[in-house]
């Protein structure tokens, strides 16, 4: 943002020249953020580059950051130089000069604001489809895919754990979330009870687990290592410890851990729902029964059962 | 009703028969805070036995004998209870039953009582508003210390995971539902009828009602707390709202209560505000302040009804077993969130317009000069107002509902930034050669313009879906409100409670403390809210008790500089009650030498105002200029107050 057009024309010749004396501090100091915040602060910002829509957020953030300093440090470098210049002197009982408005500055104003404002929409509109959505949940159809075969993993959110089904491999559920580098990956997060997000951090994917619904998103882990997944959606007493840990394991690696565990859980899976990309806890034959057995009586799932509501 | 224009017809309100004055009963007798009291607690027992009696077949939960029926109709009841018992049907019985009505005159009584009743004054109602959203700001404050205890440890826990929940909606909840009137309630209801010149505004029972809605909306939150709280923040999501246990039920009654309550206070204040202008006020000039009351009303009238809505279908899915909200019954868990955002997104408007009209009030006076483009900060309250209700969205860029939408909502989400930089337009032009002089109220005005850049530029990055990925749901998310709403909002209800207490009561604030509370306040703010930014980025949850263990020592500066936070603003309350109640040093005349209409008359003004309908002669901000004309006439000529309502009633025209 210019500082020189924002200054009023109206400075007087004989005093300082305002506007040139914030302009320079100004331009001093947003040349230096912008610097460190590119070179020194870009590749270590949040949430890394360990997958692609990690990096491509990573991005997204830094080139932000680079846009937003050089504005906050003109308002910042102009009101601290007001408080310094334009104060009250004792003894001094005059009122100041009655401007009431500078059509130019105004103008300059509201079309520099607009050109930035439009131009992060459309560089956040490209990067938006050049990521595949990059990385947010996008509902049961997503508009920007990927190409190829994409792993499926689904997770399964449910108070207060998650859990991942693997379809290509006969559909076998896990507490492990285990992902192949280099390899794209298609989420699909759903849930059993109430919203909760999967929220994947160093793989940069975030998407709301709603009953009912299959939610997709995408990611290409392009590293190894571990990932911290977390709840990002209060659901209730325990939200607050609802995380565990995922791996990224080599192709090979994770090939063999995934044709293990299929043969190692095939009585398991057997005795499972069939694959699907939405669950109904309650259409669960007997439930109730099962429940009053147990003495469950909280909210474990199964609230409206086949004889509520009560009809009149 | 007549509009009240020579002192001479200043009794000719209120129309039909009047009753003659009645002998003043002792005051325990009279209707007041005790009397409403006990009628919501025979209310609330009334409507516990008939909530039984109607819903008993009603299970909320299967296999068990409990059922929401006798608490949700116990709480309405308890509420026409608490109405009843302040006298607020009275008078419409009175009318029902054919008999005389006493004159509005007659109730505005004078003593230290009138502030426990059902005044129909508005300058008795700001000043309760004052008191009480004092109260309630310091309550959910303390639920906030509460936060930050349990978050000194990653592991260490002071709070069960249960208690830890309750505390979190709570301070949410209150401060969310409650803060919505903070300044339009207080500076809004008392000070826009005299920045107008009028004597009144236009629905006093109106007023009054969406002031004594208030305490019941926090008296039900925090009684929540007796029936195990509600899990589920201040957002209210469904469907863990209605699987939760009768704390929920506490959660929708008070929030509908609440929004009921600002579409009452917002509709008195549109309709004042068209409508009982002084002669002269022409649009162009109203004072800031006054269009800021103005769009965060029309806000709060367009905006509200949605979320009532809302906890309407709570309410009746957790009673009587409707399912809008339950996926396997053909209901929608989106459903709920598109009507909460869609109240939820202009609200956080209604919480930051009346900042901005504050900030751009008060600037001129100690700049000593006009404000700079007057046009364009009316242009950026209405612009942002409009754009509001185009953005609610981009709480749910993540949920999986409408993906394809996404794009428009990050549009219409950084469009809003352009007007909400007019306000800073004008500010920086305003301070260009200004004379600035730092008191208490500039001070915190300054604060506010330096908080809500932070906050403002904090959430174009929330804007954007793909950096909204990592932030979502996160700290960043949180300190990011937290600077437009704590560090706009709270710091700009400073800077009016500062600025115009000496207005409203005549006294004033000690400036020595209210410098030490400025300093504190914003230093230990940004200590508190910066990190936070960091933290969110690093990936630590919202409303989480157990973080990342390398984030632990990030936490504790954070809680140890909340800790100091809550310190300042106990210097404040000190600082209130020491200044209003012990020392009570009079502040007659104009302390700050400004323009304002309202520091025209005398302080605090006299019942009705203004001892005449005032003519306004010029605009508010003409500072600087040799030979303006004051800004109002206070004692018009006879007649000329009356001809230009003559020409209005056949015309039609502005007057």
């Amino acid at each position: 943002m210019a500082a020189a057009q924002a200054a009023p024309p109206a400075a007087a010749p004989a005093g300082p020249n305002h506007g040139l004396r914030i302009f320079i501090p100004w331009l001093v100091t947003a040349v230096i953020a912008d610097v460190v915040i590119w070179f020194v602060w870009g590749p270590h910002l949040p949430p890394g580059s360990m997958s692609s829509a990690a990096a491509n957020q990573q991005s997204d953030i830094k080139v932000m950051a680079v846009m937003a300093a050089p504005v906050m440090l003109f308002v910042l470098v102009y009101f601290g130089y007001a408080l310094i210049v334009w104060r009250h002197r004792e003894g001094d009982e005059e009122d100041g000069p009655p401007l009431h408005g500078n059509t130019r500055v105004q103008v300059s104003w509201i079309t520099i604001s607009s050109v930035i404002v439009l131009s992060l929409f459309v560089f956040g509109f490209v990067e938006l489809m050049a990521a595949n959505g990059a990385g947010a949940g996008e509902g049961p159809s997503p508009i920007w895919k990927p190409g190829g075969r994409p792993l499926q993993v689904q997770v399964i959110a449910q108070q207060w754990r998650f859990t991942y089904r693997y379809p290509q491999f006969g559909g076998f559920e896990t507490t492990e979330l285990m992902l192949p580098a280099g390899q794209w990956v298609e989420f699909h997060v759903t849930s059993l009870d109430v919203i909760h997000s999967f929220w994947a951090y160093q793989l940069g994917v975030k998407a709301d687990a709603n009953p009912g619904v299959d939610n997709i998103a995408y990611t290409k882990p392009q590293h190894t290592g571990q990932v911290t997944v977390r709840c990002a959606e209060l659901c209730g007493l325990w939200h607050g410890a609802m995380f565990d840990y995922g791996h990224v394991l080599g192709q090979a690696q994770f090939s063999s851990w995934a044709t293990t565990t299929q043969a190692q859980l095939a009585t398991v899976t057997s005795q499972l729902p069939p694959y699907a990309t939405t669950y109904d806890p309650t259409n669960i034959k007997k439930l109730g029964k099962v429940l009053g057995q147990l003495g469950i009586t909280g909210t474990g799932g199964g609230y409206y059962p086949p004889q509520d509501p009560v009809q009149p | 009703m007549s509009i009240e224009i020579e002192p001479g017809q200043a009794h000719g309100s209120g129309s039909g028969q009047l009753a003659p004055a009645r002998p003043a009963r002792p005051w325990w007798r009279r209707p007041a805070i005790h009397t409403a009291l006990v009628g919501a607690v025979i209310g609330y027992i009334v409507g516990h036995w008939l909530g039984n009696f109607l819903g008993s077949d009603y299970q909320q939960l299967p296999l068990s004998d409990s059922s929401d029926m006798p608490i949700v109709v116990g709480y309405l009841l308890a509420v026409v209870g608490w109405l009843a018992g302040l006298g607020v049907f009275s008078d419409l019985l009175r009318q029902m039953a054919g008999r005389p009505v006493p004159a509005e005159d007659a109730l505005l009584d004078l003593g230290m009582a009138r502030y426990f009743r059902y005044s129909l004054d508005h300058k008795v109602v700001g000043l309760q508003y004052l008191v009480g959203m004092i109260i309630y700001f310091c309550t959910a404050g303390l639920f906030a210390m509460a936060i930050r205890t349990e978050l000194l440890s990653p592991t260490q826990h002071i709070f069960s995971s249960s208690a830890y929940v309750e505390i979190v909606g709570e301070h949410g909840t209150m401060m969310m539902m409650l803060m919505t009137s903070v300044i339009l309630g207080p500076f809004g209801n008392y000070l826009v009828p005299i920045m107008i010149g009028s004597k009144r505004v236009a629905f006093p029972r109106i007023e009054a009602l969406s002031f004594w809605l208030t305490p019941c909306a926090f008296l039900i939150l925090l009684s929540g707390l007796l029936l195990g709280g509600f899990p589920f923040g201040w957002t209210g999501y469904a469907p863990l709202s209605i699987q939760s246990t009768y704390g929920a039920d506490s959660y929708a009654i008070a929030f509908g209560l609440m929004g009921i309550s600002i579409i009452l206070a917002g509709f008195n204040i549109i309709v004042t505000v068209i409508c009982y202008r002084a002669p002269g006020m022409r649009w162009s000039r109203l004072p800031m302040f006054v269009w800021s009351m103005l769009a965060t009303s029309f806000l709060m009238v367009l905006a509200a009804p949605v979320l009532v809505g809302g906890m309407y279908m709570i309410i009746t899915d957790r009673t009587v077993q409707t399912a809008f909200f339950s996926d396997q019954l053909g209901g929608s868990g989106y459903l709920y969130q598109n009507l909460f955002w869609f109240f939820g997104h202009p609200e956080v408007y209604i919480l930051a317009l009346p900042g901005f009209g504050i900030v751009s009030e008060i600037l001129p006076v100690f700049c000593r000069k006009p404000l700079f483009g007057y046009k364009t900060a009316a242009a950026g309250m209405i612009g942002v107002t409009l754009l509001s209700f185009f953005v609610w969205q981009h709480h749910l860029f993540d949920s999986g509902i409408n993906p394809d939408m996404r794009p428009l909502f990050m549009l219409t989400t950084e469009l809003i930034s352009i007007p909400t930089g007019f306000i800073y337009l004008v500010a920086m032009g305003t301070l260009w050669k200004a004379k600035i002089r730092l008191e208490v109220p500039m001070l915190f005005t300054l604060g506010m313009y330096f908080n809500f850049l932070i906050g403002g530029i904090s959430g174009v990055f929330l804007s954007d879906v793909p950096a909204d990925t990592t932030e979502h749901g996160s700290f960043f998310v949180m300190a990011h409100f937290h600077y437009t709403i704590m560090g706009g909002l709270i710091f700009a209800f400073m800077a009016g409670v500062y600025y115009w207490l000496p207005k409203m009561m005549g006294i004033r604030l000690n400036q020595t403390l209210g410098k030490l509370q400025f300093w504190t306040m914003f230093v230990f703010f940004n200590a508190t809210f910066l990190p936070l930014f960091a933290v969110g980025m690093a990936g630590q949850p919202r409303r989480v008790f157990e973080y990342a263990r390398n984030l632990q020592t990030v936490n504790d500066w954070v809680s140890i500089s909340a800790f100091c936070l809550g310190g300042s603003i106990l210097i404040f309350v000190i600082n209130f009650v020491w200044s209003t109640v012990i020392a009570r040093v009079r502040e007659e005349g104009n302390p700050w030498r400004s323009r304002g209409l309202e520091w025209q008359t005398a302080s605090p003004p006299p019942p009705g105002n203004f001892a005449h309908v005032p003519v306004v002669l010029a605009g508010p901000y003409e500072y600087g200029t040799k030979d303006a004309p004051p800004v109002a006439d206070l004692n018009p000529p006879v007649g000329v107050v009356s001809n230009a309502y003559a020409d209005l009633a056949t015309t039609g025209a502005e007057a």
